[in-house]
């Protein structure tokens, strides 16, 4: 009778172990964290010194990373769905541009205003649109981030409007490196500023806030329940979103020294989102593949067929929705999980 | 005085005339969202198609403009059925990232294939010869075309307000809108529900977008350019209704129309701040329930 009952505690042990390891992958995403990250900053330095000729398209897929990734805390973790996101990059870009213009060109102190910008416009919205939940938040980030790209547009006096904002000029960085035309200081810029995002995401995933934020993403009640205060976390990830988005946002404008309207439109959300679905939503290292194949895909495709790419994104869109809903981490995951069970 | 007397006038006719386009082309949008809970951001595509088909056949085909919109808004609602019975089916009450993300992707889609056959220019249909000119009344001019077209939607309105309201089709309608797994408890059929209302509703916003393509021209980014007034409709009006689409459509319609006219340099701003206020305070709309 006692050693039934021991057998069963140890049983019940066992299985608690399971769920909690499963739950802890699920949170962090991979298992093989550092791993993963020795291969991605391995990839960047052979990127740097292979691809001198693809700097810029490279900084862009870094700072694409960067705002994907903020968009995945939200999505992917907090498992709100937005379609205005786009409203925080652009928020970003424009208040790192004019900052340029109006109050010094020095890129760092620029940085950290316009994520400031960001974040507080992500939390003052934030504090307004997350009393609603589900169909009305949706609709309600899309009114957002309208708003503002109205406010972009028709300031034209102050944002150059339609046209976009021109005559941005940096300095050099820490008053050494110059932002030059082969685009060497931007690669490094970005590349730097993206490890920086990724540590602070890491953090911030890890640290108890990001567990309650997961928590909400799977029963909001039940977080309710035991004392989590759900509006406060999903606006503290609002915020720390927006501000990552705004981060990414000035990167673009500095190394671009232009920003246009587009940067804030739905449709640049929307590539946001397929990004983030392209490598999968709610893992560490989405954004890290997402981003480059789209980008890179984008680039061959619109090389070979100028009008007809669009066509190969949506449909790649439809099917991965359709049969690959965890992107192509998801499918690495599958194959692993096969691979291993056939081995075992 | 007078001259704003005329103003008003004019801005709530042709407000009315660009609610009515709105209403025609969202209402479908309402019933799918309120029914199925499905996020369908590709339901401009249906416009945007059925605008295409109605000029190609016009152009192509040289059939006479009221059987162009008619033949166009029936295909529509016919190759709905497919995509209905395909992709959205499964996805229906489910995970709303995925069914923004399948539609998205189908807009992308649907861009490239109109860009490609149709190609890139802004199109509007030639509008038949007895609907040209104006109407003077009390020495005012109104367009011909724009009283007809209101004519069209306020009557495609009532029809449908007696359907949903009247019928017994209604009656199911508006059961499985309220609790869907008690209607379909006593009997309903949703799935074929769903489908038959998925189609009229395709079928009516390509009808939107061939009347309408005189004021939103067809072009090939038009299911993301006027996604947001779409969904404004939808939003503002109330989920599954399908009068508080045409109050919301009209409401937009005369709003956006009168900010345009008096103050441009303010854009749309407006309409965006209304909308956020409006959700906030009713966020299931003005009709809605909840």
């Amino acid at each position: 009778m006692e050693a039934g009952w021991f057998a069963g505690a140890r049983i019940m042990e066992k299985h608690n172990m399971e769920t909690r390891d499963a739950i802890l992958i699920r949170i962090l995403g991979d298992r093989h964290l550092r791993w993963a990250e020795g291969v991605i900053l391995l990839v960047i330095v052979l990127a740097y010194v292979f691809f001198p000729t693809y700097y810029t398209l490279l900084s862009q897929i870094f700072i694409f990373c960067l705002f994907v990734l903020s968009l995945d805390l939200l999505v992917g973790y907090a498992g709100l769905v937005t379609l205005g996101h786009a409203a925080f990059f652009g928020v970003g870009a424009y208040a790192a541009g004019l900052y340029a213009i109006h109050v010094s060109p020095e890129p760092l102190s620029g940085l950290v205003v316009a994520t400031l910008v960001a974040a507080a416009i992500g939390l003052l919205s934030g504090a307004l649109i997350l009393r609603t939940t589900g169909l009305t938040f949706l609709m309600l980030t899309l009114a957002v981030a309208s708003v503002i790209h109205e406010i972009l547009n028709q300031a034209g006096e102050l944002t150059g409007g339609a046209d976009g904002l021109r005559g941005i000029e940096m300095a050099p960085v820490l008053g050494v490196a110059e932002f030059d035309f082969m685009g060497h200081t931007a690669f490094i810029y970005s590349a730097v500023v993206l490890v920086v995002g990724y540590l602070f995401f890491r953090q911030v995933i890890r640290s108890p806030f990001g567990r309650q934020i997961v928590g909400i993403r799977e029963n909001a009640v039940r977080m309710r329940a035991i004392g989590s205060p759900v509006y406060l976390r999903l606006l503290g990830a609002y915020t720390i979103s927006a501000g990552m988005a705004g981060t990414a946002g000035a990167l673009l404008a500095q190394t671009n020294q232009f920003v246009s309207l587009s940067v804030i439109t739905l449709e640049r959300s929307g590539e946001a989102l397929i990004m983030l679905i392209f490598g999968g939503a709610g893992k560490v290292f989405g954004a890290f593949l997402g981003v480059p194949v789209y980008m890179l895909l984008q680039d061959v495709l619109s090389r070979y067929t100028p009008i007809f790419w669009v066509f190969w994104i949506g449909l790649m869109l439809v099917l991965i929705v359709k049969f690959a809903k965890n992107g192509i981490l998801g499918i690495g995951t599958r194959l692993f999980h096969k691979y291993r069970g056939r081995h075992a | 005085m007078e001259t704003l007397l005329s103003s008003i006038v004019s801005v709530m006719f042709h407000g009315i005339a660009y609610g009515i386009v709105l209403y025609l082309i969202s209402v479908g949008l309402s019933i799918t969202m309120g029914l199925m809970g499905f996020v369908n951001l590709a339901h401009g595509v249906f416009a945007m198609i059925g605008g295409y088909l109605a000029l190609s056949f016009m152009e192509q085909i040289g059939l006479n403009f009221y059987l162009a919109l008619v033949a166009s808004s029936v295909l529509v609602g016919l190759l709905s059925i497919i995509l209905e019975r395909l992709l959205y089916r499964d996805l229906y009450g489910g995970d709303e990232l995925e069914q923004v993300l399948l539609t998205i992707g189908l807009v992308f889609m649907a861009m490239a294939t109109a860009r490609f056959v149709w190609g890139p220019l802004p199109q509007r249909a030639v509008v038949p010869l007895e609907l040209m000119g104006q109407w003077s009344i009390f020495s005012r001019d109104f367009p011909v075309y724009r009283v007809f077209l209101i004519g069209a939607g306020v009557t495609l309105f009532l029809i449908l307000w007696y359907v949903v309201d009247r019928t017994g089709y209604g009656a199911k309608l508006r059961a499985a809108v309220d609790n869907q797994s008690t209607a379909q408890a006593i009997g309903i059929n949703t799935n074929r529900l769903f489908t038959v209302t998925f189609a009229i509703g395709s079928g009516m916003a390509a009808l939107g977008g061939g009347l309408g393509s005189e004021l939103l021209a067809i072009n090939p980014a038009y299911a993301m350019e006027y996604l947001v007034y779409f969904l404004i409709v939808v939003a503002v009006g109330g989920m599954g209704s399908v009068k508080g689409p045409f109050l919301a459509a009209l409401l937009l319609g005369i709003a956006d129309t009168a900010c345009k006219y008096y103050i441009p340099e303010f854009g749309a701003f407006f309409i965006f701040v209304a909308m956020t206020l409006l959700l906030l305070w009713r966020p299931a709309g003005l009709l809605g329930r909840g």
